[in-house]
Parts: C-alpha cells; sequence; structure tokens
C-alpha cells in the first residue's frame, strides 16, 4: 500500500521496517519530528529524547554494540555536538547496524549556520547515504543498516530540510529483525580504544572505504539515466529533483551514496557526455572530488555556495534563464513577517524585566533568541547552544567595570539540560559575578513542545524523574540562587537588580510554562483591555512585542489631544499573562469584562 | 490534464490559519484520485505569527517537492499581504484565490510601518479575474471560525479536476467524528462561492 508521507516519517518508518530496536535524539528542527513519529507509532522500538546529540549517539552506539540495531538523529549542528564519539564510533565500528540520521538546513530556515554534513562523512570515513525524496528516505535506512552490519561502519544518512519537510508516496511493509545476535561482546580490541588498539584499528577503517568505494560501483541507489549526451548532471538528494525538473531531457549521474564515491561509474559517465555539471546544494563536495580525480566539471561557478537551490535557480545556472513564465510582482513596500514570540509568552515578560535594567544578554538558541529581534532588542549573542554562560562569564572576567553589573546570560531549560550545565559548573569554579537567568518554560518549546529531564515525562508521556535546577546549581556552589514568576514583571526586574550587584555568580530561575502547553497552565486565560482614554500613548506595552496589541494612530487630533496614538488589545489573541499590565506606569490595562 | 502535465497549488498565509491542515487535505485527494503527488511546506515557524507557504504538486509523475516560480496554477492565499509576497509564484495564466483578511506584522502593530493600503485593487489589476471572498464571515455564518481552511478547500477544488466525493472521503478520515459535519458544509460553502 502506499502511503503519504515527509521523508521524516519515512525515515521512523524505514528504521521501524527494517528491525531497529532503539533510537535516540535531541529535538533540532528540520529532525524533530523522526523520532516523534517513532514514539507515537512505533512501541516495538525503545525511544526516548537524549538531553544532548552526544548522549544519543552514545547510547545508540551502545545498543549497536549490543548487537541491535539501532539510529541517532539529529539537526546538523547536533552533529557537532556528538562529533566527539561519532569520530571514534568510525573507529570501533559497530555489531548491530547503527545510522546517524543528520538533516541539514541549507538556506537555514530554522538555524544558526548552513554546515554541510557531507564533510563530516569523509573527515570519520564512514559513508553517507542521500534520499532524494520519501520512498528512498525509507528505502535507505534499510540499506544503509545492511551496509553498516556488512562493512562495520556506522553509516550517515543525510537528509535536508526540503527532504524532511516533503510528502510523497512511499510503499510501506512489514518489520523485519535484523541479522546480528544480542549480547555482551569481550573485544577491547575493537572496542576498546588505547593507541595500542586503536593503532590497529586505523588500517582497518582505511581498508574498509576502499571497500566501500568498490562497493558504491554496483549500489542501486547510484544510477545513469541516459538522455540528451549534450549535459550530463551530477547530483543527489532534493537537488536531483530540482535539476530533473528544470533540465528533464538531460543525462543524470543519480548519487543515493555521496561517500565515498563509485569512481568508475563517474568516469564512465563523465565520458559519455559532453559537458559536465555538478548540482549540489552548499558546497562543492562532489565537484572537488570529482575535479580531483582529474576530470573537467563546472558547479559551484554557476550554482553558489550559499542558501538552498530550487528549480529556476537549476533552471537559470543551466540555461541562462527561467522558462517559466511568471505574473510578475506587484511593486509595493512589504513589510516582512518574522516570527514572533506568542501572546502570553513568559519570555516577553523576562525580556521587560532585562530591559529596565538596561543589561547586555548573552543567549543562546530557544524560542528566547526572537528576544534578538525588535522591538524587543534584549538579546546579544547567540553563538550555539549552551554558549551564552560562557561569554557572559568572559565578558566579565576580561571587562572588569566595563560589563560589571551590565552583562548576564539567558538560557532556555531544555537548553540548560543539553549543555548548559558544565558552563554553569564552570562559572562556580572558577568564579567571577555573572548572572545567569534559565528562562525555564517546562518544555522544548522552540522546536514544538517536546519534554525533557526537567518536566517529569517522556518521550511517550510516562512518568518520570524531574531534575531540579536550583539543587543542581546549589551541588556546583551557587550561593546566590532566586526562583520567579517572570510574569511578576517589577519582581523579576528587582532580582534582576540584585543579582547584578551581588560580587559572585548569581542565578535566576523565571519558571512558568510556555504559553503554548495546555498542561500545568497557570495563565488565566482571560483577556485584558487598554483603557483607551486614559493610554498615555507611551508605547511601553506595545515595545514588548506582543502579537495581541496593536497601536492605533489617531488620524484626526481633538483639540488639546497631545498623544499620536494609542494600544488596543486583541482580545481574540490575548491570553491574560499581564506583562503589557506590569510594564504600564499609567494604569491603563484592566481585565476585559 | 495533459499526459505529463503537473499541477501546481501554492497555498500561503500566516501560522495559524489552517494552511498545513488544507494542503495536506489536498494531496492526501490528488493522491487517492492516483495521482503522484509532492508537498512541501516551511512550517518551523507557523506557530510563531510567521509567513507560512506550502507547496503542492499532483500529476502522473513529480519531480521537484517545491512548484517553480512562474509555475504556480493557482495561489491560494489566506492573507492580503502574504499574496503579494508569494505572487511572482504564479504563472502568467494562473488563478489567484484570496481571503479578505488582513494580520498586521510585527513593524505594523507596533506602528512602525503602514499596512500597504490598496492590496486587493493591485491583485486585481494583475489578474482580473482574481476571486476575493471574506472567509471569516463565510465561516461565522456557518458557526464556526475555524472551518476558514476548508471553506478555501471547497473553492479551491472547483479550479482541480478532481470530484468532490474524494475530498469529502479524504475529510471523513483525516477528522474526528464530531468536527465532520461542519467541515462537510464548509467545503460545499466554499465551493458554491466559485464564479460561474
Amino acid at each position: 500500500m502506499k502511503e503519504l508521507l515527509s521523508g521524516n516519517e519515512a525515515i521512523a518508518r524505514g528504521a521501524y521496517e527494517s528491525g531497529v530496536r532503539l533510537a535516540s535524539a535531541y529535538p533540532g528542527t528540520p529532525s524533530t519530528e523522526i523520532l516523534e513519529f517513532i514514539g507515537r507509532n512505533y512501541p516495538e522500538i525503545k525511544a526516548g529524547w537524549a538531553p544532548n546529540e552526544k548522549v544519543a549517539l552514545e547510547v545508540a552506539a551502545g545498543a549497536a554494540y549490543g548487537g541491535a540495531r539501532s539510529v541517532a538523529i539529529m539537526k546538523h549542528v547536533g552533529l557537532n555536538v556528538a562529533a566527539d564519539p561519532f569520530m571514534t564510533l568510525s573507529y570501533t565500528g559497530v555489531n548491530g547496524g547503527m545510522v546517524i540520521v543528520v538533516c541539514d538546513d541549507p538556506d537555514m530556515h530554522s538555524s544558526q549556520n548552513e554546515q554541510d554534513t557531507r564533510h563530516y562523512a569523509k573527515f570519520a570515513k564512514v559513508p553517507c547515504l542521500e534520499p532524494s525524496d520519501s520512498q528512498e528516505a525509507k528505502d535507505m535506512m534499510g540499506e544503509a543498516l545492511r551496509i553498516s552490519e556488512k562493512f562495520d561502519t556506522p553509516v550517515i544518512v543525510r537528509s535536508t530540510t526540503r527532504i524532511s519537510h516533503s510528502m510523497s508516496l512511499v510503499e510501506t511493509g512489514a518489520r523485519s529483525e535484523g541479522p546480528s545476535e544480542l549480547g555482551l561482546k569481550k573485544d577491547p580490541a575493537k572496542f576498546v580504544m588505547l593507541p595500542a588498539f586503536a593503532r590497529r584499528r586505523h588500517p582497518v577503517v582505511e581498508q574498509r572505504l576502499k571497500d566501500l568505494a568498490s562497493f558504491a560501483e554496483e549500489f542501486q541507489h547510484n544510477k545513469i539515466i541516459m538522455g540528451d549526451e549534450s549535459l550530463g548532471i551530477i547530483s543527489s538528494g532534493v537537488a536531483f529533483q530540482y535539476a530533473r525538473e528544470a533540465i528533464p531531457e538531460a543525462s543524470f549521474l543519480k548519487l543515493g551514496m555521496v561517500w565515498p564515491l563509485p569512481q568508475k561509474m563517474i568516469r564512465d559517465f563523465a565520458s559519455r557526455v559532453k559537458r559536465l555539471v555538478v548540482i549540489e546544494e552548499l558546497d562543492p563536495f562532489l565537484e572537488e572530488a570529482i575535479r580531483l580525480m582529474g576530470i573537467e566539471v563546472e558547479g559551484k561557478e554557476l550554482t553558489g555556495l550559499c542558501g538552498e537551490l530550487s528549480p529556476e535557480k537549476v533552471e537559470s545556472a543551466l540555461r541562462g534563464s527561467s522558462s517559466a513564465k511568471s505574473v510578475g510582482p506587484i511593486e509595493m513596500e512589504l513589510p516582512l513577517r518574522p516570527p514572533n514570540m506568542c501572546p502570553g509568552c513568559p519570555h516577553r515578560a523576562s525580556f521587560s524585566a532585562l530591559k529596565k535594567n538596561k543589561v547586555y544578554v548573552a543567549g543562546d538558541i530557544g524560542c528566547y533568541t526572537l528576544g534578538a529581534l525588535p522591538p524587543v532588542g534584549m538579546l546579544d549573542h547567540c553563538l550555539c547552544m549552551g554558549a551564552g554562560i560562557g561569554i557572559a562569564a568572559g565578558l566579565d572576567r576580561v571587562l572588569g567595570e566595563l560589563a560589571e553589573g551590565k552583562a548576564v546570560a539567558v538560557i532556555g531549560d531544555s537548553t540548560f539540560f543539553h549543555s548548559g550545565m558544565t558552563p554553569l559548573l564552570e562559572l562556580a569554579y572558577n568564579g567571577g559575578s555573572t548572572t545567569v537567568l534559565i528562562l525555564d518554560n517546562r518544555t522544548t518549546a522552540m522546536t514544538g513542545a517536546q519534554p525533557h529531564p526537567g518536566t517529569g515525562y517522556t518521550l511517550r508521556q510516562d512518568p518520570t524523574i524531574t531534575a531540579d535546577i536550583e539543587k543542581l546549581a546549589e551541588s556546583f556552589g551557587f550561593k546566590r540562587i532566586q526562583t520567579i514568576n517572570p510574569y511578576h514583571v517589577k519582581e523579576m526586574e528587582k532580582a534582576v537588580k540584585e543579582e547584578l550587584q551581588a560580587s559572585e555568580p548569581s542565578l535566576i530561575i523565571a519558571r512558568a510554562p510556555c504559553a503554548l502547553l495546555k498542561t500545568d497552565r497557570i495563565l488565566p486565560d482571560r483577556p485584558l483591555r487598554v483603557r483607551e482614554d486614559v493610554c498615555k500613548g507611551c508605547k511601553s506595552c506595545i515595545n514588548t512585542g506582543c502579537p495581541a496589541l496593536e497601536f492605533v494612530k489617531i488620524e484626526e487630533p481633538t483639540e488639546g489631544e497631545k498623544r499620536k496614538g494609542h494600544s488596543r488589545i486583541n482580545e481574540a489573541l490575548c491570553v491574560g499573562c499581564r506583562t503589557c499590565m506590569e510594564v504600564c506606569k499609567f494604569d491603563a490595562i484592566e481585565e476585559a469584562s | 490534464m495533459n499526459n505529463n502535465r503537473v499541477f501546481n497549488v501554492l497555498i500561503v498565509g500566516v501560522g495559524g490559519q489552517g494552511i498545513i491542515l488544507a494542503s495536506d487535505v489536498l494531496s492526501r485527494v490528488a493522491a487517492r484520485h492516483g495521482y503522484d503527488v509532492k508537498k512541501n511546506e516551511i512550517h518551523g515557524m507557523a506557530q510563531r505569527g510567521g509567513s507560512v507557504s506550502s507547496h503542492v504538486r499532483f500529476g502522473t509523475s513529480v519531480s521537484s517537492p517545491i512548484i517553480k516560480v512562474g509555475e504556480a496554477d493557482v495561489l491560494l492565499s489566506f492573507e492580503q499581504l502574504e499574496t503579494v509576497r508569494y505572487f511572482p509564484f504564479l504563472s502568467d495564466s494562473g488563478k489567484v484565490i484570496v481571503n479578505d483578511q488582513k494580520i498586521l506584522p510585527p513593524a505594523v502593530f507596533t506602528g512602525k510601518q503602514e499596512y500597504p493600503p490598496d492590496v486587493l485593487e493591485k491583485i486585481k489589476e494583475k489578474v482580473p479575474d482574481a476571486v476575493i471572498v471574506d472567509g471569516t464571515r463565510v465561516a461565522n455564518k456557518l458557526g464556526n471560525p475555524r472551518v476558514l481552511n476548508v471553506i478555501f478547500l471547497g473553492l479551491l477544488s472547483t479550479y482541480v479536476d478532481i470530484p468532490a466525493e474524494t475530498y469529502e472521503e479524504v475529510l471523513k478520515e483525516s477528522l474526528k467524528p464530531k468536527l465532520v459535519d461542519i467541515n462537510l458544509k464548509a467545503i460545499h460553502e466554499g465551493s458554491s462561492l466559485a464564479p460561474n
């Protein structure tokens, strides 16, 4: 039977059908739905959110060492976090098949960089498969696990946003178990990477790569589709679909395995076409490898290095222009529509308190990163998960009075468990006067409300431990810890002021559940309204950036009217968080009756 | 549809307007009708009031999951401004359906920028047979503002060569039983809004 599945759902389905017994992941766009889908639909697979990608990969590695088929899932930057175990896992190899699904985000729809995961495959000397639709995404999970077992290697399945989030038809089948026997296997020369053992494993890895390159020549997802011989296109992933859409008559070498490469097949294809072009997103990965083989090839000079491709970009690159007849643009100045913190978001309340204290904020990744955008404009750094605490500590230590009482770090609860615990420990250990705010909204909000070790629930909503941030910080040696409801903006403002003045590291936990959460809800869901005659039009509430607020201009002022306009609340959107009421100096906001 | 003609529908609007559900249903309808289907959307920020677009493509065989700029047969827009943002995707022979609604972007609700005043007129200048419907009014008439998306799906269905029963079957399958009746009403109401 054929089902319409997204690439992510198809990857989950592929794991299920191939007998995967364990899946571990940390949420990250565009990869999140894979583990969610496994959690919802496949109880046969032991699955759970890990605190971060490094742990996810290690848990999956343990399962594979024990003979089970396993999968670790992450977004592209997650593999940076998991890079340490990943690089040496290549040396130990596996036992049961193991796949690392990595979803890249060309164009950075929801990411901080657009690194190209194929380099990691080359770096770690492991194979990398790349599907170009949902059917292939499902099939390649099975292929990857078989390759993993046959060649004793972890395998990367690389997706991109457009593969993960596109739906297409998939032929589904039944689950079948993997071939390996489960058990504890003592084999220190393979599994204990002491220098003496690792030295013996490295040549194994090099030979494996050669064997995989030979295998690539026969791999069914590497294929030549001959058409017009005047143009030969080498491509993979969604770029292949764009190229086929743009130039359907061309000849194609479609690669399903993008590392290592089938050199004979590439030479054969190159000899059969007049002009050879690589169409690939991001880096010239295939192009450079082919050029190193001494083959003349075009690529990035046509398609560029930044952002994602599209059918019209590929067509313009190859034909000089697009054949489509567009109705054309409508000329007008278009206001942007960036994402925004939701009405009632507790982060908005926290940022309001920070704004009053005029602080400099080192942050990182989560919904609170949106606090960098106007009109909030209260986030000054976002480097990677967990980075804010270390950055604030570094600023504090070198700038002395230039930063004293001015710089803070903010970090979300899920991000804190991901990679905030070690910098908090560093801060306690090496000292300084940095203030850290943990914006604890009781979920992993940015990726769609996944539970984490601080929530009390697992992936499948089973009750579990609730990690205690206060006790953790206490055990690290923090003496100044305050927990505050951020909707009490004035109280929060006072706490920030106090802790900024302290001459030792301090921690404020701003705790209130995400405004989208239905459970543990503390928001009253009763709208507020503006007393429009009392409002002075100062925009204090407007500048919190709440989408439920609107500044209404007074077009024809009556005599004595000093205001340019006044605020108004859209009662359909307001959830009654009272942040606007707290920042209003004129008591102009009240409960709507 | 000709042999390998692919039909392209671009559905756009603002997070929270039910765009993803509408495009999901349309994709399933096309699949059930026997077409090859691909659908893509950027939805990472959908819950946070960002601009949302969903590409639905169906035909004998579909390659790219996104529509080539200039090849959309129908642009269905749930918000005035968003119509303009995605307008170049529309083919010069394409059709436009617009929900007559303004959702203010941050620069507008904070009073920094004006909402462009004559969006609908400019759309009509480019595409004189553009269909503009106050969907909220129709939805309120049916007694449920949340069926807005299905009303427009009904209107859209009149531009697509697939029988109405297929939409009904898919709606019945994909919705909770208590929501089926109101949504069937909505899809009928929507299809009756089509110009002759």
